[in-house]
Formats: C-alpha cells, structure tokens, sequence
C-alpha cells in the first residue's frame, strides 16, 4: 500500500492547476453567460498534452498513468468543467476506445492527431429515445458490403461541433438485439451530417452539446471498430474508463467550491467573527472535506486499478456514482456557506453547483451506477 | 579604518535617501569610534558635497569621470573597492534600491566582506557584527552575523531617521582605475517632471475598486496636492489601466514611504509584500473585511468614487487653514 | 552561445511562514518548495531566446546549490524545458558560497551568458547574480526586465529610476532579471514531464568556499495595532489626525 505521489504525477497536477487557476479562471464567468467555446484554451490544453494524455507516445499521446489524469481532471474542473469534460471525452471516450479496439490503421488515422490534440473526438451514443438504455440504438448502420450507410439521429453530443473524429454507435442488424450494433468512425465532414442547434444548458454551457442527424451517410467498412456486432460491448467498456473522468470531473467540481468555501469562510465575518469561528459552518466544511477525500479515494482507486490492468468497472461505478452525488450535496453547501454572495455569480460557487448536476446525469446517471454496482454486489 | 557610505546622486543632486545613508552610517561610526568617508561618482558640484557633512560625513570622496556617467556595475565595483582599500572601510552602506542591489554583491567578493541586504535596523550586535534584516517577503526578520573582517549592508528605504551633525567635511578627488566597460547605453526612456515612486513620502494608490482607468483624475488630483506620487495594484497594471511602472507589490516596485494611501485595493498578500515598511497606511475599501485593513493604520469602509472627492476637499480645507 | 539559468528551491510563496522554538531555523515541516518565481520567469525567457535564435543559443542549463531535496525543483525546471542541469551538492547557507559555487560550474564548462532571478523569495538577498558575475569577473547588468538576442548582439532593458534604458552587452556577462523579462512562467506540458526523467541532471560536489555570514536567529514582526476605522461621512478626522497624531502630512 502506498498512498504517495510520484514526481510527475506532481508536475501534471502542478501543470493543470497553473493553467487552471492563471487562465480558464479569466473568462470562465464570461463563457458561462455566453456558451461561448474555448477554443482558445482547448488549443493551449492540446500544446499541453492535457487532450491525448493517456495515448501511448507511440501514437502521439503523452503516455502518462491513470492517476495522473485523475488529477489532472479534478484541477481543471475545480475551475472549468466545460473544458474539462472536452478533455475527459477526447481522452477517455475517442482516444482511449480507438487505442484499445482499433487497429493499426484506425490508430495511424485517426488516433494521432486526436492524440496530439489537433482533432478532437466526440462520441455518440445517446439517442433521444435511448439515454441511458443504451441497448435500443435506433440509429442504423445498413450494411452494404464495403460501406455502411448512416441514418437516425443522436442527441446531447459533446464536441459535437468542435469535434471532427466521431464514434457513431449504430444498429446494423436489428434481429440481433445490442449484438448487431457496432461502433463506427465518422468524420463530421462526410456528406449527410448536419448539427442541431447548440443546446441551452443549465451548466457547462461553454461546452460544445448538440444533436446530430445523419442522413444517409456513406462511410467505408474499415472505420468500423472490431468484429462485426461488437459495437455496444465497445460502447459499454469504453464508458468503464469514461466514468473514472466524469468521477475526478465531479470530484474537482466539490473540491473547487469546497476551497471556495474555506477561503471564504477565513475572510468573511458574521457576528463579530469569521465564519470558520462558527461552529456551524466548521461542521460544515468538516463534512465536505470527508466526502471529498472519499470521493478522491474512489477516483484514485479506480484508476489504479487501471493501471494495473485489473477490472475497474465495478470501482468505476462507485466512484462516478459517489463523487457525482457528493459534488451536487458539496456544491449545495458551498453557496448556502456564501450565503447572499453564493447566489451571485462573480463568486463562482453557483456555477459549480449547477456543473455538479450534470456529472449526476451524463455518462450513466447515479441510478445506472448503482445498478452496475449492485449487479455486482448481488452477483447477479 | 572608517565606515564608508557610497551615496548616490540624481544628475548631480542627493536625496533623502542619501542623507538617510550618511545618517545611518554616522550612528555606525559613532558607536565603532570612527568616522564617515562617503563617495559619490558623477558630476556632483562642491555645494551638494558639502551637504553630506550636514548629516555627518567627515570626507567626502568625489570620482568624476565620462564613463561612468551611466551605471556600470563592475566599473563602479571597483571605483568603490578601491575606496574602500583606501580608505580601510570597516562597513560599506549602500542603499537597498536598484543601484544598491546591483553593486552590493559585486563588492562584496571584491572585497571578500559579507553583504547583509535589505537591513532595517541598527547592528543588534557589533562583536561579531550582526544585524537585522527583511525576510521571507517581509513576513519576518532575520538576524545575520558577518563573518569576515569587514561588512557590506544595504539599508532598506525609510529604516533610519536623518539626523543632523553639521560637519564641514573635508573634500578629495579621486581618480580611480576600472577595468574596460562592454556595456553601451543605446536608448533611454525616462518619464521627467513626476514624482519617483521610489522617493515618493507619500503614494497614493489604486486598485481594481477603482472600476476603471477613467476614474484615475481624482487619484491625480490629489496625488499632486499632496506632492504624491501615484501608484497602482497588479490587477490594475495587468488590466493596462495604469502603466506597469507605477505597480507596487512584491512582483512590482517594493516601496516605503511615509504615508500610503490604498484606494480600492483588497490587500492581496502580495500587494502589502510591497507596501508593508509604509510609515502609515490608510485604506479606504468598500469591504470591511478586506486584508488591506489588517495592514492599515487609518481606515475608512467606503467606495472611493465617494470617498476620494471629500477627502480632497478635506484637504484643501486643510491646507488653507 | 549558451545559457545558464541560477535557480534556487523555495517555499512555495504562499506558505505560512514558521521557525523552530529556538527561532534559529525556517520549519520546513509540510512546505510545498517551487522554482524561486523570479528563476522560473528567467527560465522562461532563457527558453524562449533559445527557440527564437535561430541557432546562435545552443542550450539553456539550470545551475542550483542544494542537496538532494532540491531534485523535484531542478526536474520541474527540466520538465519546463532546461536542456540540462547541474546540481552542487551542499546545503546553501549564504549567498558569497553559493555564487563561489556557481562560478566554479560557469568556469568548468563555459556559459556566455547567465541569468539569476533578482532575489529568492525566503532570504530576499539580491545577492547570488552579482556576486557570481565579480567572481566570474564578468560585466552584469541588473534590473533587467527584458531582454533579446539579435544575431550576435544581445540587447537588455533595464529599469531605471523613472524610465528604462536601452543596452547592448557584449558576452559573456550576468543578467539579473526581474518583473517584466517573462510575462508568464512556462507550464510544463507533457511531453517535457516525460522526457525530465531522461536529461542529464549532473551532481558535482562543492568547492572549498567561505561562508562570510550566518543567519543566527529568526523574527516575526511585532502584531500591528488595529486599524482605527473612520467614517466615511467624516473624512476631516482622517486628515486631522494623519497630521496630529500620525504626523505624516
């Protein structure tokens, strides 16, 4: 058991926070009120290494562990989830399910420069009738012998219009159930794709969300990521790994409004003394701190596990379930702690607060989390 | 043996600064039982000489040469080490400003004495010589013994009083070697008629409670009633609303002047870094929790688009009276 | 041409400052230590000629005294982008064996130009850039807020009071620099994470150097008096009473 850092870990955390803390803390209220894109800072993140972390060097990437993105993630959310989550589905989703499942090609083409951060990825799955059951895909990918063809819809899509390399889970052969999907690599700019409009989000509203409609989309068979029907098992292990990003994701929203909260209870008094003098809010900040390292001991744990080469969906789970609730409960205090100046935005805690929410909903909401886990608890 | 003190002029004039020097270095040769040499380079006429002895110099050694019109700091190393040889100076006293901080060192290994920068006090002890000085950005105090048979300090601004001796001291050219110069001067940019921050006895400051660089006129105002010079907080200087001269704070211009006054500046640990050996400090602020009031001696919870104009006001009513 | 950056490991600058009970020594218990800021702004610069020389910089090297603890600093100052570094092994206890230390690396393998940050953020010396510049017997220039190399012609600013000069410097010679040389530190990105491991990192024992001060005792400053607080509505006592009380204006 060992519970110290490495040295680079350090430096990545160190890296993230500076960036953070310097740069997306300048327009991060300005972007919120806009929905306007970083594409700034999705640059610098690239320059950084941040967007292709976990790829191996040999495709570009920066070859770094697990843990090291835990916390990487958790410093650039504390500040700025609508860049985080860019990095959390470059990285986890398109990078890491094309470097696991694709083949050579697949990884010459498209991996490297996703890697490198000069394209970004996107991965679609939800569909409006297919949110969290992800086994009723209705988008079709007609086989037609060297090609598939393309049509149906997919909704809440992230880098959706940044994005330029897409992971398109599609039915192909409906008779076979979720064994007749498969995960196909779409590039936006192929005739027959068209965006809806960009969603009005209650938080995270700089990231990019739109829908996406493929009619009759014409893409060649070597895009398709394993087997014929592999698709959906695809789907399903690669948002093993995602969750772990959604998890420090959560995790880092509840640690910045915690800090937040501290700091501010330090400067500001009530009743003739800081409020860290009461009791009342040091109870408070006792608790967030708890759940907070548990959460950061789940997320840890998970990627751990990972780099270990050990399953880790299970811990997966529980991390992204646990940090999740705790972020939406820890933000909820941060702004009641902020009191009148909580509810304002130049004091930040609020957007986190409605960040928080979403890390509950997107890749598995809490209530399919839990059923992963007591799947596994139940043994069933 | 003597305590040497190098006194710097200003195209030909002293400053408070210099007298502060001599003063400090007189109290030095006072309790060593010794006497004061002070040298100056440049273009310094007899009369400001003299002024050095007011506040006790007993010689004063003038170097005047071409060259070193313009700082060069191995040149003016060894002007001074060759005074000091000369002069078998026991203690060297620099100013703990540009000039100070550039040639300090450099005599230092010159003359294999130890250097205590940044001192604030008189010696806390004289056998072994020791003294006080700014540490840890201000927020502590360390004593420091010399080692070697003579010492170098650099006194921080605003440290000692100036006190008057009224010496006539006797006046002594010399002409010194140094070794050849490879730095040339190709462009100045100076600002004229405005008071230095540096030298400034009272700064009016501004900060992001400020709002905007168009608010600037009454800082200006009543900077120049005061006969102030104004300064700004870093979020002020990175914003460009004022230039990044008039930034005071530990990454800016460190400063110390009689009176401060921070206008709409929270008081960022790295703001009062600056700001701290201020004689006063008067803050006025809108938050009444804001650190700058840790800091301040005198302050007023308000906005200072409010505040200022009165106190203006106040002002003049004052110096009519 | 190369370049050799003094950097030196430091408290992180928000650290609470604290001294044992005998208040002889800094309690370095739980202290994060960082690039001193005005090194890793030097850095940064240093980098930055280096990749707009078109060749004339051939490499940037990081020189610091210090004892094993400093390695993660030194890494880090890698990590940025130093091609190498080299550490004195001995514990630096006071600027003139620093800078005799330092000198003796410049002497050994040869650097043109080198760069020290204007003081460290704990002793607040100013002292280890010119030291090491008499000791070398090289020319310097302090207060150097800018700096650029024009085929062979090295042009710095530096601050004056009032104003800024202009000077060209002729190699070899030490740059003292502070606010304005960097705008930025440089945030390692990965791929300079990756590769710190990989760079020569050379420990050489120290010189036979004198120490010529010692830091004998610490302080803290004496608590302030409160702020006496006025009322906005009354700024004539603010002025009666900087004139009669605090007798400032």
């Amino acid at each position: 058991m060992n519970f110290e850092f490495t040295e680079e870990q350090i430096m990545i955390q160190q890296a993230a926070r500076d960036y953070a803390q310097r740069e997306l803390i300048k327009d991060v209220i300005e972007r919120d009120a806009t929905g306007r894109f970083p594409s700034d800072h999705i640059k610098n993140l690239a320059d950084l290494g941040f967007l292709g972390m976990l790829v191996d060097p040999k495709y570009d990437g920066g070859g770094m562990d697990t843990v090291s993105y835990v916390l990487a993630m958790e410093e650039i959310s504390k500040v700025d989830s609508s860049c985080a989550v860019v990095m959390s589905v470059n990285n986890s989703l398109v990078c890491y399910g094309i470097e696991k499942y694709g083949n050579e090609e697949q990884k010459e083409k498209f991996l490297k420069p996703l890697a490198r951060g000069e394209k970004i990825g996107a991965f679609l799955l939800s569909e409006p009738e297919a949110g969290s059951d992800a086994t009723s895909q209705r988008t079709r990918a007609v086989d037609m012998g060297d090609h598939y063809i393309i049509n149906g819809t997919k909704n809440w899509i992230t880098n959706a219009n940044c994005g330029s390399t897409y992971i398109v889970i599609a039915q192909t052969d409906p008779a076979k159930g979720h064994k007749g999907i498969n995960a196909i690599i779409v590039e936006k700019n192929t005739p027959g794709i068209t965006l809806g409009p960009h969603e009005d989000k209650m938080g995270m509203r700089s990231s990019d969300t739109h829908s996406v409609m493929f009619n009759d989309v014409k893409v060649p068979k070597e895009n398709r990521i394993g087997d014929d029907g592999f698709g959906f098992s695809f789907a399903m292990k690669t948002l093993e790994g995602g969750r772990i990003g959604i998890a420090s994701q959560a995790l880092g929203i509840a640690s910045g409004a915690f800090e937040r909260a501290v700091q501010y209870s330090k400067e500001r008094k009530a009743f003739g003394k800081e409020l860290m003098y009461h009791q009342s809010v040091a109870f408070k900040l006792a608790e967030m701190a708890v759940k907070i390292e548990n959460a950061r001991n789940l997320c840890l744990k998970a990627a751990w596990l990972k780099d270990q080469h050990q399953p880790y969906g299970i811990a997966s789970a529980m991390a992204k379930q646990y940090a999740a609730d705790i972020a939406m409960e820890v933000t909820t205090e941060a702004v009641q702690i902020h009191g009148g100046y909580g509810y304002v935005k130049e004091y930040h805690v609020e957007r986190l607060m409605r960040e928080a929410k979403l890390t509950q909903i997107y890749e598995g909401t809490s209530e399919i989390q839990k059923i992963v886990i007591s799947r596994a608890v139940l043994g069933k | 043996m003597a305590i040497l003190v190098y006194t710097e002029n200003w195209e030909g004039k002293f400053k408070k600064l210099s007298y502060e020097l001599v003063s400090y270095a007189a109290k030095l040769a006072e309790d060593m039982g010794t006497q004061v040499v002070a040298v100056s380079i440049g273009n310094t006429d007899k009369e400001q000489l003299k002024t050095l002895g007011k506040y006790g110099a007993s010689k004063v050694i003038a170097v005047c040469n071409g060259e070193l019109n313009t700082l060069h700091n191995r040149a003016y190393t060894a002007v001074l080490a060759q005074v000091a040889q000369k002069e078998n100076a026991k203690i060297v006293v620099l100013a703990h400003n540009n000039t100070g901080k550039a040639l300090a060192p450099r005599l230092s290994v010159k003359l294999k004495a130890g250097l205590v920068s940044g001192v604030v006090a008189l010696p806390i002890s004289y056998q072994p010589v020791t003294f006080r000085k700014k540490s840890f950005n201000g927020s502590a105090f360390a004593n420091v013994k010399v080692n070697s048979p003579s010492a170098i300090v650099t006194l921080f601004q605003n440290s000692y009083e100036i006190v008057e001796k009224g010496i006539e001291p006797t006046i002594e050219e010399f002409v010194p070697t140094f070794p050849e110069i490879n730095a040339q001067v190709t462009n100045v940019d100076k600002v004229t008629g405005k008071i230095l921050l540096t030298d400034a006895e009272i700064v009016v400051s501004g900060g992001r409670g400020m709002k905007g660089p168009e608010n600037w006129a009454p800082i200006e105002e009543f900077a120049s009633l005061l006969g102030a010079a104004t300064a700004c907080s870093r979020p002020v200087s990175d914003e460009n609303w004022r230039p990044h001269s008039e930034h005071v704070g530990q990454t800016g211009k460190i400063i110390a002047p009689n009176l401060y006054f921070a206008l709409g500046i929270s008081g960022a640990i790295q703001h009062l870094g600056g700001v701290s050996s201020s004689k006063c400090i008067v803050a006025v602020n809108t938050d009444k929790d804001a650190p700058i009031f840790e800091a301040a001696n005198y302050g007023i919870i308000g906005d200072v688009k409010k505040v200022l104009p009165d106190l203006v006001a106040a002002y003049k009513e004052f110096k009519a009276s | 041409m190369k370049i050799l950056v003094c950097i030196s490991n430091v408290p992180d600058t928000t650290t609470k400052i604290k001294f044992n009970n005998e208040k002889t020594e800094f309690d370095k218990t739980g202290v994060q230590w960082i690039i001193n800021p005005w090194d890793e702004l030097a850095l940064t610069r240093a980098l930055e000629l280096k990749e707009t020389s078109n060749g004339v910089i051939t490499a940037v090297t990081v020189a610091t005294v210090g004892l094993i603890d400093s390695e993660p600093t030194i890494r880090k100052a890698l990590a940025i982008g130093a091609d190498n570094a080299v550490r004195v092994n001995a514990n630096p206890k006071d600027a003139y064996y620093v800078a005799g230390q330092i000198a003796e690396v410049v002497k050994k393998d040869g650097y043109e130009i080198v760069i020290c940050g204007i003081e460290s953020s704990d002793y607040n010396g100013s002292a280890v850039g010119g030291m090491l510049s008499e000791f070398l017997e090289y020319s310097s220039v302090s207060s150097v807020s800018g700096m650029n190399i024009d085929g062979g012609n090295i042009v710095v600013n530096r601050e004056i009071d009032g104003g800024k000069e202009t000077l060209a410097v002729k190699a070899p010679f030490v740059a003292v620099v502070q606010k304005g040389i960097a705008i930025n530190p440089r945030i390692p990105n990965m791929r300079g994470i990756m590769m710190a491991k990989t760079k020569s990192l050379a420990v050489v024992e120290p010189a036979a150097m004198d120490e010529l001060t010692s830091y004998e005792t610490y302080e803290l400053p004496a608590a302030k008096a409160a702020c006496k607080m006025i009322s906005a509505e009354n700024v004539k006592e603010l002025i009666d009473l900087l004139h009669n009380e605090a007798k400032v204006i």
